[in-house]
């Protein structure tokens, strides 16, 4: 049986990775902060201002070990192709299950954002008191999970993705509290343009959310554009949408509503176009990425590893795990649902 | 699998100094030094025999001692850890740096 390998993330900035007979060391500052034998090591992801010996690097292409380079923010900028075919083949594998049998990865994806978007309303209880409407949609939204269970076709799981979105957002506007005054009415979700404040944050950070799940995808070798849940389109990364769909309530909302409750980001933080559309000004564009690189820095156990993972690492997380389903791995593909 | 292996190196002869040195660098190249004579390796059985070759060609017959430990695939409910340096899992925890 094939043995699952590690993957190792360089965040440290000026690390010096490079191959010392059968082991990677670490170094930094020029002392060995590391030492592994390379055999476990079947990723390495680099962030940042990271140094990597032409010899490891020869090392990885020849043995198919994924070395993957990221801006220090976390943007995709290249990876080592060495001269292995698997890369080819889980491309394939990749092509064929989103033509032949999607099914089952939707499944479980939306069966994530549903529970996911359901804790968010949980949350709110705990923490605010009863609310009957709230209730209402978690009940509604319940009986769409059970409901899923039985799908086997791609429309129908789509229709009930819509579905409990709809009794979501249906009391979204509930979970902004009264006292953060006037400017964040919720009505419906609208994009393209966005056309209310909550919608406006809600659009910025599922893009910015995306292109860092579309980084972890390319880093690990999967194609972001060929998707399971999301129809194929030029220029849109279907895959990375699907996955970001177990990110959004759990990661993207949670934080729109606390920037917005603890009142961090205020009315007159937005414009408004001729056209309607809203959009974020500059400087509080800046709180709300701050806020999401502080997000990012904390650490959840990711219930699937029983592992202390930085919620930053969760893409590159996901990803893998996606790839080892594709390669025939692991026999389902474990979204991420936090407990 | 697991392999648990100890060594006691004599350096009643000369050569005991690099044969120390040859096996913690041949044992690093598979494992994780756990204590100073004290190597978990966590092996396929190819790599295993490749490792064991190497280890039985450096030592001295007459005046080392090697032992390993078959700790299988089930190792981790057989290991308990005390104390200060806690080991490792390379196999199985978040590599961060």
């Amino acid at each position: 049986m094939k043995k699952l390998q590690n993957s190792l993330y360089i965040t440290r900035q000026g690390a010096y990775l490079h191959k010392e007979r059968e082991t990677l060391v670490i170094e930094v500052e020029k002392e060995k902060a590391m030492q592994v034998p390379i055999h476990a090591i079947q990723a390495i992801y680099c962030f940042g201002n990271v140094m990597v010996s032409p010899f490891l690097m020869g090392f990885c292409g020849e043995n198919g070990v994924h070395l993957a380079f990221f801006t220090e923010y976390g943007r995709f900028l290249g990876r080592l192709q060495g001269k292995q075919t698997g890369n080819v083949l889980l491309r394939q594998t990749q092509y064929k299950t989103a033509e032949l049998k999607p099914e089952s990865i939707s499944r479980n994806i939306i069966a994530a954002k549903i529970t996911n978007s359901r804790s968010v309303l949980y949350r709110h209880l705990r923490n605010h008191g009863e609310n009957a409407d709230v209730n209402q949609a978690i009940v509604q939204m319940s009986s769409s999970l059970r409901r899923l269970q039985k799908r086997d076709n791609l429309d129908s799981i789509r229709g009930i993705e819509g579905e409990a979105a709809a009794f979501y957002f249906g009391v979204f506007d509930q979970l902004i509290l009264p006292s953060v005054g006037k400017g964040f009415e919720f009505n419906t979700r609208s994009r393209r343009p966005p056309l209310d404040r909550v919608n406006a944050l809600l659009s910025f950070l599922y893009s910015v959310v995306g292109n860092d799940i579309t980084a972890a995808l390319q880093g690990v070798g999967l194609d972001p554009q060929m998707g399971f849940l999301h129809q194929t389109r030029p220029g849109r990364d279907s895959l990375a949408q699907d996955v970001l769909e177990e990110f959004r309530a759990w990661l993207v909302d949670r934080l729109v509503l606390s920037l917005i409750n603890r009142k961090q980001i205020k009315a007159n933080d937005f414009e408004i176009e001729v056209s309607g559309a809203v959009k974020l000004k500059d400087d509080a564009r800046k709180t709300v990425l701050v806020a999401l690189q502080n997000r990012k820095q904390e650490t959840v156990k990711h219930p699937f590893l029983n592992e202390d993972v930085p919620i930053g690492l969760l893409p590159h997380v996901q990803a893998l795990l996606l790839a080892r389903h594709l390669r025939g791995d692991l026999a389902e593909y474990p979204p991420f649902v936090p407990r | 699998m697991m392999v648990l292996i100890t060594y006691d190196i004599s350096f009643d002869d000369p050569g005991g100094q690099r044969r120390l040195r040859h096996i913690a660098k041949a044992c690093l190249d598979y494992g994780v030094r756990v204590q100073y004579s004290v190597f978990e390796c966590e092996l396929d059985p190819a790599q295993w025999v490749v490792l064991k070759a190497k280890l039985l060609e450096i030592y001295n017959e007459d005046s080392d001692s090697l032992r390993f430990y078959m700790l299988g695939a089930k190792w981790r409910s057989k290991v308990e850890h005390h104390g200060a340096k806690k080991a490792l899992d390379i196999f199985q925890d978040t590599l961060i740096l």
